[in-house]
């Protein structure tokens, strides 16, 4: 079943567009990327979904018209969005930081703390005072907290040492695996997102121009789009 | 035990020993002036909800003290002349009783907070202090031409209100009344602080647009706290009116908005404390140099000068430190 569908989607920042048809599926269970070089509109995609961009086109989350819905809204429908740049709670412990957003669900601390046994030994640490990939493990873990159908990762693993990166990913493969959460990623190392991800799209200067399973996208394409 | 909360045990052994100790060697005025400063400290606590850890500078929260006063000074000017609150359509008469009055006052603040929260959080930053200030200035204005409850003047009340089973109108039991309110607001703040609700308002202060992402509405969020600041602030005003037996315009003036902001920067911005060790200095300052110089003001302008630059954290940050939270 089709869980997010997004289609001929734009966005503009001010009086300059920033998309000019962007159009995507993320179905129940399934693991979709979002490639393409950087200011394609990747990160503005994950923007309009999450209504923090002025956009238009047709937008729906489990049957929901997202269209006129706040960013608080869109969230609570059950879209977990982990932004861009690592956005802990500074002033606030790790378990605060997880105690403020909870929602009911079968995410809970405890399975936090599974996934992310590093947070476990600072819980009661400000997240201020965590390394860059402890951050963003806390922010994964906020945004899992919620209880969410879809997560959103933007650039989780980027500035990060290659080990985080390496842990990072494998507890998204861990989840993929295990709860059989729908994920929507955004990452530009390859490799990476070809090991996790079903299927994938391509933006080009904000358009969709390639989808389709991850296999099947060939050395050309992704020479000619990614420049990989 | 923290150096924090051994900090708030000795603020609060003296807040209740001085007055305990003035109530053996008879000495009413001293309780009087202990009242006063836990009557601010209520007052300060309930506007640092919003200000300490919502971020809300908030520079009309004299509206909700004011209401508090006039909640009182109405009900009890009712009782005293035996005329009727409301005729129609239902009969009300005014009351002496301190939990009806107390009642009364929060129910209204809270009401008002939230008129005022739905406008007002629609706006940020300086527009959000100026349009608190235009709130405080027309509540200030309506009292002073409102003829029927004293207007400029003011209303005056005989005999302090009643509280079953205590003689409130002995210093010492009236300060107690007084201080355990203070006890239970301290003790209902601190468990607001550690629930979601608090920390997703101290979040909100933080990165506005983040809380947003994880399905936190900030603007009830805030608008949520400054109810509750409103309510507490509105208590403190029927106390303070009670207090006096008076009730005038000065107690929705902006220099009261002004006076509970400062008791908050100069006790510590956002803990729970913090408020208090304020409203005890101010007071125990504005008794000891108003009685050696007319200037005390001046004085008091240069500790909070000193203050502001020098400890940021307030006396409390100066006192525990900038590790400590």
């Amino acid at each position: 079943m089709t869980l997010l569908a997004i289609s001929d989607v734009t966005a503009h920042y001010g009086a300059s567009q920033a998309l000019f048809g962007v159009d995507l599926t993320v179905a129940e269970g399934e693991v979709v990327a979002l490639m393409g070089r950087n200011g394609m509109g990747k990160s503005t995609t994950v923007r309009a979904i999450c209504r923090m961009v002025t956009c238009s086109g047709s937008m729906t989350f489990a049957g929901r018209d997202l269209n006129g819905l706040s960013s608080h809204q869109v969230a609570r429908l059950g879209i977990g969005l982990v932004p861009e740049g690592r956005r802990a709670f500074r002033d606030l412990t790790v378990q605060e930081n997880l105690a403020a957003v909870a929602r009911p669900g079968p995410w809970d601390f405890d399975k936090v703390v599974e996934l992310f046994p590093r947070l476990r030994e600072r819980a009661q640490q400000r997240a201020g005072s965590l390394s860059g990939g402890e951050q963003q493990m806390l922010v994964i873990g906020r945004a899992l907290i919620t209880n969410p159908r879809l997560l959103v990762l933007d650039e989780a693993t980027e500035g990060l040492a290659p080990i985080l990166r390496q842990e990072i990913w494998s507890s998204i493969g861990t989840l993929k695996r295990e709860t059989g959460l729908s994920i929507l990623v955004i990452d530009k190392s390859l490799k990476e997102l070809r090991g996790i991800c079903d299927r994938a799209t391509i933006l080009e200067r904000g358009r969709s121009v390639w989808f389709g399973r991850i296999e099947d996208l060939d050395a050309e394409t992704s020479q000619r789009y990614l420049g990989v | 035990m923290t150096r924090e909360t051994a900090l708030n045990t000795v603020l609060m052994a003296l807040l209740l020993g001085v007055p305990l100790w003035a109530w053996v060697s008879d000495e009413p005025f001293t309780i009087t002036l202990a009242t006063r400063a836990v009557i601010f400290a209520l007052a300060a606590v309930g506007l640092n909800i919003a200000l300490g850890l919502g971020g809300l500078v908030s520079f009309g929260h004299a509206v909700y003290f004011g209401i508090g006063g006039y909640a009182m000074g109405i009900l009890a000017f009712h009782a005293q002349t035996y005329t009727p609150l409301m005729e129609w359509p239902l009969a009300i008469p005014g009351t002496k009783l301190m939990p009806v009055i107390w009642l009364v006052a929060m129910a209204v603040s809270g009401l008002v907070a939230l008129a005022i929260g739905l406008l007002s959080l629609r706006t940020s930053g300086v527009y959000f202090i100026m349009i608190t200030l235009a709130f405080g200035q027309m509540f200030y204005f309506f009292s002073i031409s409102w003829p029927a409850y004293g207007g400029e003047d003011g209303l005056s009340i005989y005999i302090r209100n009643s509280f079953p089973g205590l003689n409130t109108l002995d210093p010492i039991q009236f300060f107690g009344i007084c201080f355990v309110i203070l006890c239970l607001v301290l003790w209902l703040n601190v468990r607001i602080v550690n629930a979601p609700f608090g920390l997703a308002l101290n979040a909100a202060r933080q990165v506005p647009q983040r809380v947003e992402t994880v399905g936190l509405d900030p603007f009830r969020i805030r608008l949520t706290a400054l109810v509750i600041s409103g309510m507490i602030c509105g208590l403190a005003g029927a106390l303070f009116a009670d207090l006096n037996r008076f009730v005038s315009p000065t107690m929705f003036s902006w220099q009261m908005s002004g006076e509970l902001i400062v008791f908050i920067i100069l006790g510590g911005l956002g803990r729970v404390f913090g408020p208090v060790a304020g409203a005890t200095i101010f007071v125990v300052l504005e008794h000891a140099l108003g009685g050696v110089s007319d200037y005390f003001l001046f004085f008091f302008g240069l500790l909070l000068l000193g203050v502001v630059l020098f400890a940021r954290g307030g006396l409390y940050g100066l006192a525990l430190g900038r590790a400590d939270r």
